[in-house]
């Protein structure tokens, strides 16, 4: 459903994402790990078509996010790190605006505003003004105008940043309820998030990628927190070892333990 | 074309719901009653004056059009270089900042529809603008006897002139995430094409033509006569394409960048 090679972003002197491939399968939630300043946004906006790569591609659903971009950019729902709300907007008007843009067809816009104010929980704040709504609310908001045109692709950055522990439940439970069919793709530098509601985590560190495993593969009793520490710290000092070699010796250490 | 409608549509409800909008609006018909009452008061003296010295030959020469609608036109033309960065300022340069840029450049539409909308909805809020200062001709219509085709040239020059404005400032707020750096540099912009061809009356020859021709008051004076010529309507409209398509560029550039 996405599919990254090879992809490389410089700004300027600066490389953020160097060379990383990833796959994600339809109906998976992949977890996007990683410390502050991995790459994580930088490789998000990416494969929304937000900003180009100096360096290889993104393909969702077959479709090249560059050359072919508005048919594939026509399959995805964003969610970017701050929720691009307009202030002076109400959520309802908001919303409707997005399904426009986003070419839910005429007919269909009444109800498509309708289910997003429902799965997010904002019905009773529909006639709220977004500039005066609290960080939890615009945080639904950001996920309900992601939704509103039913994506089979969702890209989530940070979804569940700023928030307080019930809402980050609340928000974790729709995420979960909304994979089925779905390609859900979510960055978090938050480590129980992925083992919680994620199938596979991928890991990046200083723009590449140190592990991309399934989550039920993990050895059991191995926390994924030894996993991202190990597989960081492997990074440093040994060059080009591969995440499953990583992973094992994780294991082992565990077991030895 | 339905995208562009969507913009327009949310860009020109996002005027009526803005400060900005209002305090421009009103800056320009204040202004511009003050300029109108002035220009009136002196006519009416140079009248009395005229009359009391019986000279009844310059007394017919006493012109509505030329003596208060001229210069009020060039009056609100000066308010506008000033007003008008302020109204356009935040078209850009706001999402930019707040983030909504996102939004916009991973929805499913072209760059040019978005430029287009939002020029369309500044378009129409500076055209109801305009049709709003009809109310000092209207008010010598009721009370004298003014030309009113030679007023209709006048306003529709005024009409070009601020459109031209706008499509000049939306080109500075696509450059910048800053309003400020957006209205100074169109601020700048507008009273360079208004000062250009000051060189010109000096000198003589080739260069001397083309700052003339690039002159905006050069194209604007001859509409306010009453003289509508194609070669101005052609030069406005190009000052307006010309700046959209750079618009349309900057834009797009943040795909290849």
């Amino acid at each position: 459903m996405i599919e990254v090679k090879n992809l490389t972003k410089a700004y300027g002197n600066f490389t953020a994402v160097k060379g990383i491939s990833f796959k994600a399968e339809r109906g998976q939630i992949l977890g996007f790990l990683g410390p502050n300043g991995a790459g994580k946004t930088t490789t998000m906006r990416i494969i929304t078509g937000f900003m180009p790569a100096s360096d290889g591609t993104v393909e969702i659903d077959g479709l090249d996010i560059f050359t072919n971009s508005l048919e594939a950019r026509r399959r995805i729902g964003y969610l970017p790190e701050t929720p691009p709300l307009y202030s002076d907007m109400r959520v309802e008007a908001y919303l409707r605006f997005v399904a426009k843009l986003r070419g839910v067809k005429r007919s269909a816009v009444d109800n498509a505003v309708e289910h997003a104010l429902e799965v997010c929980g904002l019905t009773d704040m529909a006639h709220r003004i977004c500039g005066q709504l609290s960080k939890g609310y615009r945080q639904r908001v950001g996920l309900g105008q992601a939704l509103i045109h039913n994506p089979p692709v969702l890209v989530l950055d940070e979804p569940t940043i700023g928030l307080d522990p019930r809402q980050i439940h609340e928000i974790r439970e729709l995420i979960r309820g909304l994979a089925g069919e779905r390609t859900i793709v979510l960055s978090t530098h938050i480590l129980p998030e992925v083992s919680q509601i994620c199938d596979k985590v991928v890991i990046i560190n200083d723009g590449r990628i140190v592990l991309e495993e399934q989550i039920k593969e993990i050895p059991v009793g191995t926390s994924l927190e030894e996993v991202f520490l190990h597989a960081i710290a492997r990074e440093g000092h040994v060059e080009g070892a591969s995440p499953e070699e990583t992973l094992e010796e994780v294991g082992a250490g565990h077991s030895g333990a | 074309m339905r995208n562009t409608f969507t913009i327009a549509g949310k860009e020109l409800q996002g005027y009526f719901v803005q400060p900005v909008a209002y305090v421009v609006l009103t800056v320009f018909l204040l202004l511009g009653g003050w300029f109108f009452f002035a220009m009136l008061r002196q006519f009416d003296e140079m009248v009395q004056l005229i009359q009391m010295m019986g000279q009844s030959d310059q007394l017919k020469q006493m012109n509505l059009n030329s003596r208060v609608i001229d210069p009020l036109l060039h009056d609100l033309s000066i308010v506008l270089v000033i007003v008008m960065p302020a109204l356009t300022m935040r078209v850009f340069a706001e999402e930019k900042r707040t983030g909504t840029y996102e939004l916009l450049l991973t929805a499913p539409i072209r760059t040019g529809e978005i430029v287009a909308g939002k020029f369309i909805a500044a378009a129409s809020f500076t055209l109801i603008m305009v049709a709003l200062a009809w109310i000092f001709p209207l008010i010598l219509i009721i009370f004298g006897d003014p030309e009113v085709g030679v007023m209709f040239a006048g306003y529709l020059g005024l009409a070009l002139l601020a459109l031209s404005f706008v499509a000049v400032g939306l080109f500075t707020s696509s450059l910048t995430q800053n309003q400020i750096v957006a209205a100074i540099s169109s601020f700048g912009l507008l009273i360079l094409l208004y000062v250009i061809s000051w060189p010109a009356e000096a000198g003589g020859g080739i260069v001397s033509s083309v700052l003339t021709y690039l002159s905006l008051p050069t194209h604007f004076s001859t509409m306010t006569r009453g003289v509508i010529d194609t070669s101005d309507i052609v030069f406005f409209l190009s000052v307006i394409v010309l700046a959209l398509f750079l618009t349309q560029r900057s834009v797009e550039s943040a795909r290849w960048r």
